[in-house]
């Protein structure tokens, strides 16, 4: 059993991580073939994994539906809006399930119209969000939060018309706040977030990683 | 005076040499050329070389010859290639006079000033009787390179064969694997000097706010709320969230803390629930665990950030960690759950969503943070010895940059510079 739950994912990481190492450093066809069939494999898991996600997502609603907890009546129009969008798919404007979806029908009407304008508000939301957020960070309380504040003010006015009118101070120091401090900024988080992968990625292969089989060191 | 005659002399006899020199070459116009025509007529190349494109997966000869910097702007050169040395051949591709120089293709020929007095082309295919045909491995193909200028084509002498092949290993992802394999023998070596001896690791704050995340939840008797980002399993970023959530998991099983986690994609939800699952039993605590409590919002970004937002509103948890990649949602999480008295932690290594992580929760784990997370929470000394390689290879890295920036900045050793390019 421990052979099955701690040794056998062990030794599948190790090769195919390192598998994974080797087929980047080699263009010969029989890699990169190997490595599309391992790319299949996974599609191939993932749309079983897609059965999972559905019952998960199914049922979760269901349970508080049942349950009657706060909002279930927002787990009732989910289950409702699968329902429907299911009805539509399988239907498929009158071509059936086993073609590819059509581009017309009612599936691509409920997405067009109502899936892409919900996902658009939310998305809108953000703008508000960003508002409030900027509210309280550029208070100036620490010399930090000074700095930031006034390195925001620039940039707001670098790229909007009424800044270039004020001077052309605003948009050449917006570029150069952009160019340098911010760029050099990206670039260091960058080399870190690299060495992290390679370290991670390490931890992984050798089997020194495991919590991602119990959390356990050993 | 005298020096002027010998000059006329020469202009006038250059284009007569030029055409006497010509008119043994086969010219492929269905009309013969006037002077006018042959004084227009450049040389094709003589010192072709074909060979396998090295680098590649197969199926690819390069060709390569001097660039005649005399030749007409307008003119072309036009590869033609056969099956065998007596022809037919078929024109293959064109190439201008001022275009496809080596040193424009930096990944098949690397650096160097002399590059740009040759010029190159790829085969990959030639329009057969069956319409594109693929070049076949292994099979002797013969080219010639004509020269096509205004007043016609002047086919090449030099015929040229090569075959094409897979390469084994990519030459120009040599300085790739020369860095990989030195940041990997740092970080072994770290590991091994961590079973040997302590070593000291900086302090993450973050990080050391999640017991105090999870107390609170405990106290509070509410959950706690895990974020995975918007990425796929295959992707590092939410690999690294899966460690920190089997350390979180565990906890919270040790603390009889509830903890709930939303993913946005099948896969990442069913490695979270076996990885939740492992932790809960590594706990002793098999009964607590829950797998209803493991659960995908939606596989669509912002039906993800509003199932997601649904939650903190309605249950209320003590603690919300989020940690992965996220997109634009991120502030549309943390804002959320800033106005729910949550105790927030994110952890990304999308710089882009940083700052607004920053300024809504109350820790964040900065881009290698995240990955250092699980190793530091774990205090194993093999994981720390890793987290001291990682930023051994950092100080490393910022060594080189001064020098790097210092070398570009005096001029010195420019080709210094091309170690670091990538393929």
């Amino acid at each position: 059993m421990l052979f099955l739950s701690r040794t056998l994912p062990l030794v599948i990481a190790f090769a195919f991580g390192m598998l994974g190492v080797v087929i980047y450093y080699v263009p010969h066809g029989n890699a990169q073939s190997l490595e599309r069939e391992m790319a299949l494999w996974v599609r191939i898991i993932f749309a079983f994994s897609y059965l999972l996600g559905l019952y998960s997502l199914l049922n979760l609603h269901w349970q508080r539906i049942r349950q009657r907890v706060a909002g279930w009546a927002y787990s009732l129009i989910a289950i409702l809006s699968f329902a429907v969008m299911m009805i539509f798919v399988v239907y498929n404007d009158g071509l059936g399930p086993f073609t590819a979806q059509a581009e017309a029908g009612g599936y691509k009407w409920l997405f067009d119209n109502i899936h892409v304008p919900c996902a658009s508000t939310m998305f809108s939301i953000l703008a508000f969000f960003i508002a409030s957020a900027a509210y309280r960070t550029f208070r100036a309380r620490t010399p930090e939060a000074a700095v930031l504040l006034i390195a925001a003010v620039i940039v707001m006015l670098g790229r909007v018309p009424i800044g270039r009118e004020l001077a052309d101070f605003f948009p050449l120091a917006t570029d150069w706040l952009l160019n340098v401090p911010n760029l050099a900024a990206k670039r260091g988080i960058l080399l870190g977030v690299s060495l992290g992968a390679i370290a991670t990625s390490l931890r992984i292969i050798f089997g020194i990683e495991r919590s991602y089989l119990g959390g356990g060191a050993e | 005076m005298r020096a002027k005659n010998w000059l006329s002399a020469l202009v006038l006899a250059w284009p007569l040499a030029s055409a006497a020199e010509n008119a043994e070459q086969e010219i492929d116009t269905p009309a013969a050329p006037g002077l006018g025509t042959l004084l227009a007529h450049p040389e094709p190349p003589i010192e072709v070389q074909a060979f396998d494109t090295p680098n590649d997966d197969g199926g690819s000869i390069t060709l390569t010859w001097p660039r005649d910097r005399q030749i007409s702007e307008n003119a072309r050169y036009q590869v033609a290639i056969a099956d065998s040395p007596n022809g037919p051949f078929r024109v293959v591709t064109e190439v201008a006079a001022t275009k496809n120089l080596m040193s424009e293709a930096p990944a098949l020929f690397g650096h160097g000033a002399d590059l740009e007095n040759y010029h190159y082309v790829n085969v990959e295919e030639f329009a057969g009787a069956d319409g594109k045909t693929p070049l076949e491995d292994g099979k002797t193909y013969y080219f010639h390179i004509d020269v096509r200028s205004a007043g016609g084509a002047i086919r090449g002498k030099v015929i040229v064969n090569a075959e094409s092949k897979g390469n084994f290993f990519n030459r120009a992802k040599v300085n790739n694997l020369v860095l990989c394999l030195a940041f990997s023998g740092l970080i072994m070596g770290y590991i091994g000097i961590a079973r040997r001896r302590e070593l000291k690791i900086r302090r993450i704050a973050g990080l050391e706010a999640l017991d105090e995340a999870l107390g609170r939840a405990t106290e509070m008797g509410k959950p706690v709320l895990f974020i995975h980002g918007l990425r796929d399993m295959s992707q590092i970023p939410t690999i690294a969230a899966v460690n920190i959530l089997g350390r979180v998991a565990r906890r919270t099983a040790e603390y009889d803390t509830a903890l709930r986690v939303v993913a946005p994609d099948p896969v990442v939800m069913s490695v979270s629930q076996e990885t939740v699952k492992a932790s809960y039993v590594e706990a002793g605590r098999p009964d607590a665990f829950n797998p209803d409590h493991v659960f995908i919002a939606s596989t669509e970004q912002f039906s993800y950030a509003a199932a997601v937002e649904g939650i903190m509103v309605r249950d209320r948890p003590a603690a919300h960690i989020m940690m992965g990649y996220f997109y634009a949602e991120s502030l549309l999480l943390a804002e959320t759950g800033a106005t729910t008295g949550a105790i927030q932690i994110a952890g990304t290594d999308a710089f882009t969503q940083l700052p607004f992580f920053i300024t809504t929760c109350d820790y964040t784990l900065l881009g290698e943070e995240l990955y250092a997370a699980s190793a530091y929470l774990s205090g194993e000394p093999r994981m720390l010895g890793s987290l001291k390689g990682q930023d051994a290879g950092k100080a490393i890295l910022l060594a080189i940059l001064v020098l790097g920036s210092l070398l570009v900045t005096l001029e010195w050793w420019p080709q210094l510079t091309h170690l670091f390019t990538p393929a």
